[in-house]
């Protein structure tokens, strides 16, 4: 047979897939690992996700997504953040963040073009940059600094071929909220060298130390930001898979073209959903929010009192506590922690070099399981 | 402070430390204030929410019925006296002054219909100025103050994602 796609096959499979696998067959694990909330979308947008069924929503919309939900999007990233956006000609409905983020790279890479990616980070934006014909390229950040990105690291790493910075904040799995000035720092080295820059905001709303900084919002940075969001987060949504872009009208014109070649449209249903999430449901997200702060609270005083030191993860639903002190590697740690104690997370290299000596913790779990995983990880630790 | 009496609220089995690292305050503080909250009525008491259905054998052992009740308001007083008087009979678990075609609505528990509707023809019914009763018995509970009597939704999550 004829080889295969020599960069797919290049990739290597998820490292969350050999715990997802041992997790799947043990019985009683608490699982610290799952990268969606525990909460079921709010019922009034379950609700009108049924109506849309029943009144036989199950056609296409048009390619950029449903005008209403375009229209949503863009007034409250307006009101939000004061980010401006035309929901007719710089928005458009995906299928996830997922879509969106491989949407945003085809339309900017030229093959060989690189990205400059700070990690520890999620999982799939090195694999996406390499799938669009780019080249990845890792910049470190540390838990000294609160995994604050720095433009001098960043700038170091800048070459001709460079085309973009892709970034998430708050961060899967650090936890860590960019700081505004280190924003405003990337965005004026993105000036000075003419670069995109994609910023992967699905975790927006889920912060909880200070205000979000939405980078489509900051001065110089419009022109040259692909902004990605969605729903699955904040309302819980992650099975419908809807997202969206915001981005200048010459990228969000090709991302729809893409798009309309690729995915036709988002699901008819899941948009509708989508609206009633942002036209009604402002106070199941508001109390889930403060259920997740809540937990964070817990669950991080909880790591530190069991002898992990945990740098205080300001947003998304992730604590990612150094595991240094037990002078294992964090595979190694994770490993052992669910087959002894029956607590799954997942291992800090994963995510990237920098996330060695760290554990991704989810507290997007119920307390009394937080609190007795917390109860076994102790045990773990005394056990070393 | 509003939090703690809302997460008292759902959750009346949280230790005060709990509620102190979840709202950032002192646990001195979470503590002063519950036995604040404790000593001026704020807190009335603490208690269990039970689904009596899902007990065995228990639910043909009560009935409860929502019982609206027409009265004829007295001057200088309304409706007061004869809600407060109502209200004291032990099998009447809640009364409120309504809007609509009757005036006050009231949740009245009993050990069978038979002892509800002797409550209602014996005791309700005679009181001064109550002119008319329309007695709904419960027949299933689905949902009381806020908590869905039916079977929780299962986590259908994967155990471990990206």
């Amino acid at each position: 047979m004829k080889p295969l796609n020599e960069v797919i096959a290049a990739c290597p499979p998820s490292g969350i897939r050999r715990f997802f696998d041992i997790a799947a067959e043990m019985d009683d694990v608490i699982s610290l690992g799952v990268g969606e909330p525990d909460f079921v979308t709010p019922w009034r947008i379950r609700e009108a996700g049924i109506y849309a069924l029943e009144h036989g929503y199950t056609t296409y919309t048009s390619n950029a997504g449903l005008p209403r939900l375009r229209e949503l999007i863009c007034a409250d990233l307006a009101e939000r953040y004061d980010a401006r956006y035309s929901p007719a000609t710089e928005c458009l409905i995906t299928t996830g963040v997922s879509e969106g983020l491989d949407l945003a790279l085809r339309v900017l890479l030229n093959p060989g073009d690189e990205v400059i990616i700070p990690e520890p980070c999620y999982v799939a934006y090195e694999p996406c940059v390499a799938f669009a014909g780019g080249v990845p390229v890792r910049v470190p950040t540390s838990w000294e600094d609160g995994f604050a990105i720095s433009a001098e690291v960043v700038a170091a790493a800048i070459t001709p071929r460079t085309k973009a910075v892709l970034i998430g904040s708050p961060a899967n799995p650090t936890g860590a909220v960019q700081p505004r000035e280190a924003l405003e720092a990337l965005v004026r080295l993105a000036q000075e060298h003419d670069l995109y820059l994609i910023s992967d905001e699905i975790y927006d709303r889920l912060t909880y130390t200070g205000a979000h900084t939405c980078l489509g919002a900051l001065p110089g940075a419009r022109e040259r930001t692909v902004l990605l969001g969605g729903f699955s987060k904040a309302q819980a949504m992650t099975g419908w898979r809807v997202g969206w872009i915001c981005a200048p009208e010459a990228v969000a014109e090709l991302c729809v073209r893409v798009h309309q070649y690729t995915m036709l449209c988002a699901p008819h249903i899941s948009q509708l959903a989508a609206v009633e999430a942002l036209s009604a449901a402002e106070d199941d997200v508001t109390e889930m929010v403060a259920d997740y702060d809540r937990r964070r609270r817990v669950f991080v005083k909880g790591l530190r009192e069991i002898g992990l030191e945990c740098p205080e993860p300001g947003g998304a639903f992730y604590a990612f506590p150094s595991i240094r002190s037990s002078g294992l590697d964090s595979e190694t740690f994770a490993e052992r922690l669910l087959k002894e104690q029956s607590v799954a997370v997942v291992p800090g290299s994963v995510f990237g070099p920098s996330g060695e000596g760290h554990i991704r913790c989810s507290y997007a779990t119920a307390l009394p399981l937080l609190e007795e995983a917390l109860e076994r990880m102790g045990r773990f630790l005394r056990s070393l | 402070m509003r939090e703690i009496l809302e997460l008292l609220e759902r959750d009346a089995h949280l230790s005060h430390d709990t509620i102190a690292t979840m709202t950032g305050l002192p646990v001195e503080e979470v503590t002063a204030r519950i036995a604040e909250y404790e000593a001026s009525g704020v807190i009335r008491r603490y208690k269990a929410v039970i689904d009596w259905d899902s007990v065995e054998g228990q639910h043909s052992e009560s009935v409860t019925a929502f019982i609206d009740v027409s009265v004829a308001p007295a001057r200088g007083v309304g409706f007061d006296d004869v809600a407060n008087r109502i209200s004291r009979f032990g099998e009447v678990r809640s009364v409120y002054l309504v809007s609509g075609s009757h005036d006050l609505r009231c949740t009245v528990v009993g050990r069978d219909i038979r002892a509800v509707s002797d409550f209602v023809s014996q005791k309700l019914s005679t009181i001064d100025r109550v002119q008319a009763t329309a007695t709904h018995f419960v027949l299933k509970t689905h949902k009381r103050d806020g908590d869905v009597f039916t079977e929780p939704e299962p986590d259908h999550r994967l155990p471990v994602t990206p």
